[in-house]
């Protein structure tokens, strides 16, 4: 995209037209104390040969570690074509376009994006999507609140397996708007919820599940999903999407499924790039469909009858209904959802399924080999996806850091949340055996 | 425009009201209201037993257009909602006065006076027309 910027004589003939007669002038009602003259850190403008230089050198840096780190993002293989596709000039926009009928491609896409979504969490609708599973989170929650009208107490439960990430998240977007969040007991030994210890009579609003859950176990989801419409309360399911190829679907947990699953898209089809930009999805069931937060396209038909693509339920959303909307969510995650819809459209049911299967199998071979070094154990029994909590019986930092030397990311350091010296290890299909081999290697040195 | 049924009263919000035999009253909006909405596709209706303020937020009707608040003119607790707009919005379009009810509501009684006759509420839309 271009940038253009004004020339002095642009900024000259504008100001003239507001009557100001300088920048500073314009924007003396800003008080000194409030204004920076510089960002703190960031040198003055470079020109594009030396920015362009700075930014190798920096890039250089970080170099091409081999990542055995999960932890909510995960390195998947994106098929060259995925990004090509995504980056033409008819789809390369972050946003959903204004006069967005005018944009029957964008709109088909997302639509055939919320088709793919629903398909995977087995629920009946899907939004135009959110900006990241933890804030997508937060919505569910206040979701929960808007539809779950009888329940007047704004508590929502989390299960232990919930990332801890989005707790925060969620915290802070929703914690002052009456929300409460508190934790459910954890059994220590499967890193689970208590069944013998749930609270009851509490009335909650909703109850939040992880499958798989942030340490990498598997919750009995479907328990979880009775005892939760038990109480009264809406069951949140927040889903890995890649493990919804081999693992049951939320809108299939209990007896009745999920009210609402959401999650991080990121893991289909978008790089794990330092943390960003990735996309939150969002399923529910039809009834609660007014209550969704963001944009959902839909199929019509037009005056003569030909089929077509639409922004629908829009009179729930703030251009219209201002601060009574269902929620602030205008827009989505255009690009990455039109890169995760070319990704799910390339590989297939079969082929996340495939990915999924490698995934498990090649974290399974990194486990075992990592189980027979002496001083490392799992840290809970039981099946697993493609991550897995290990205990080691000496601090982690160091021995991370042994293996980062080595151009080794380890895995993700779980001391703090799991209380002990951990560490919580994922290999995708991206890895080979020599990869693996290499890691476990690399482990039983550090360890030694 | 049709003429307004004589047993109502009015709000400058385009709701009416009906006294109803037992002491209740019956609360929906107007002709004049659904027509400057277009055809409802949605209705939210509140929790049989909430109480409401008067003034207060008690319903939203939707339309492809816009969607807006229906406030309680009186205050008083939900005896009833009409549950037959879950599935035919529409049915405020076509019948406002009758089938297209909202709410009924017990109230402890209230000043009749705080609210439009038919004859006011007539002038009224004749003022909005000029």
């Amino acid at each position: 995209m271009p940038f253009i910027p004004h020339t002095e004589k642009d900024t000259r003939e504008m100001l003239a037209a507001i009557g100001a007669d300088s920048i500073e002038d314009l924007f003396d009602e800003i008080p000194a104390a409030l204004r920076i003259d510089h960002l703190h850190g960031v040198p003055e403008a470079l020109s594009e040969m030396e920015i362009s230089r700075l930014m190798r050198e920096r890039a250089h840096m970080d170099g091409s570690p081999m990542c055995f780190i999960g932890a909510g993002a995960y390195e998947h293989h994106i098929p060259t074509a995925v990004w090509d596709i995504a980056t033409r000039g008819e789809f390369y926009s972050a946003y959903t376009p204004y006069q967005a009928e005018a944009s029957q491609g964008t709109l088909q896409t997302i639509y055939e994006y919320q088709t793919m979504i629903t398909e995977l969490t087995g629920l009946d609708v899907s939004n135009a999507s959110l900006y990241d599973g933890a804030s997508g989170l937060a919505e569910a929650a206040l979701m929960a609140v808007r539809a779950n009208r009888k329940v007047k107490s704004g508590l929502v439960l989390l299960a232990p397996g919930v990332n801890p990430v989005y707790e925060h998240v969620a915290e802070a977007i929703a914690g002052s708007q009456g929300l409460k969040f508190e934790w459910l007991p954890v059994d220590a030994t499967t890193g689970n919820v208590a069944f013998d210890q749930l609270p009851e009579g509490q009335e909650p609003v909703a109850v939040v599940m992880q499958q798989p859950t942030f340490p990498g176990t598997l919750e009995d989801v479907d328990r979880l999903t009775d005892w939760a419409h038990e109480q009264g309360a809406f069951a949140i399911g927040i889903a890995n999407p890649m493990s919804l190829a081999l693992l049951k679907a939320p809108g299939h947990w209990g007896e009745l499924g999920v009210d609402i699953a959401c999650g991080e898209g990121q893991p289909l089809g978008v790089p794990l790039s330092s943390g960003g930009p990735y996309f939150g999805y969002m399923t529910c069931k039809q009834k609660h469909v007014r209550q969704m937060p963001g944009r959902i396209v839909g199929r019509t038909n037009d005056l003569e009858g030909n089929p077509g693509f639409t922004l629908t339920l829009q009179a729930r959303e703030q251009h219209i209904r201002r601060s009574k909307a269902t929620s602030n969510i205008c827009t989505n995650q255009g690009l990455m959802v039109t890169a995760a819809t070319i990704y799910m459209s390339l590989l297939g049911t079969e082929g996340i399924a495939r990915v999924a299967q490698m995934s498990h199998a090649n974290t399974t071979r990194l486990v075992d080999g990592l189980c027979a070094i002496d001083g490392i154990e799992r840290l809970y029994e039981g099946p697993y996806f493609h991550e897995v909590a290990l205990k080691l019986h000496r601090p982690v930092a160091p021995v991370l850091e042994t293996l980062a030397s080595k151009d080794i990311l380890g895995g993700y350091d779980l001391t703090t949340d799991a209380g002990c010296d951990a560490v919580l290890v994922c290999a995708t299909e991206t890895k080979t055996d020599t990869d693996i081999d290499a890691c476990i290697a690399a482990y039983a040195e550090a360890m030694s | 425009m049709s003429e307004l049924p004589g047993d109502l009263l009015f709000t400058k919000d385009h709701e009416w009201l009906r006294r109803e035999g037992d002491g209740s009253v019956t609360i929906g909006i107007t002709d004049h209201a659904a027509t400057a909405l277009g055809d409802l596709v949605y209705v939210e209706l509140p929790e049989v037993g909430q109480d409401v303020d008067e003034g207060g937020d008690m319903a939203v009707v939707e339309s492809v257009k816009a969607a807006s608040d229906v406030y309680a003119p009186v205050a008083g607790s939900i005896a009833a909602v009409n549950d037959e707009l879950a599935d035919d919005p529409e049915k405020i379009n076509a019948d406002p006065f009758g089938d297209g009810w909202i709410v009924r509501m017990t109230v402890d009684g209230f000043d009749e006076s705080a609210l439009m006759t038919p004859d006011a509420y007539q002038q009224l839309l004749d003022e909005l027309d000029d």
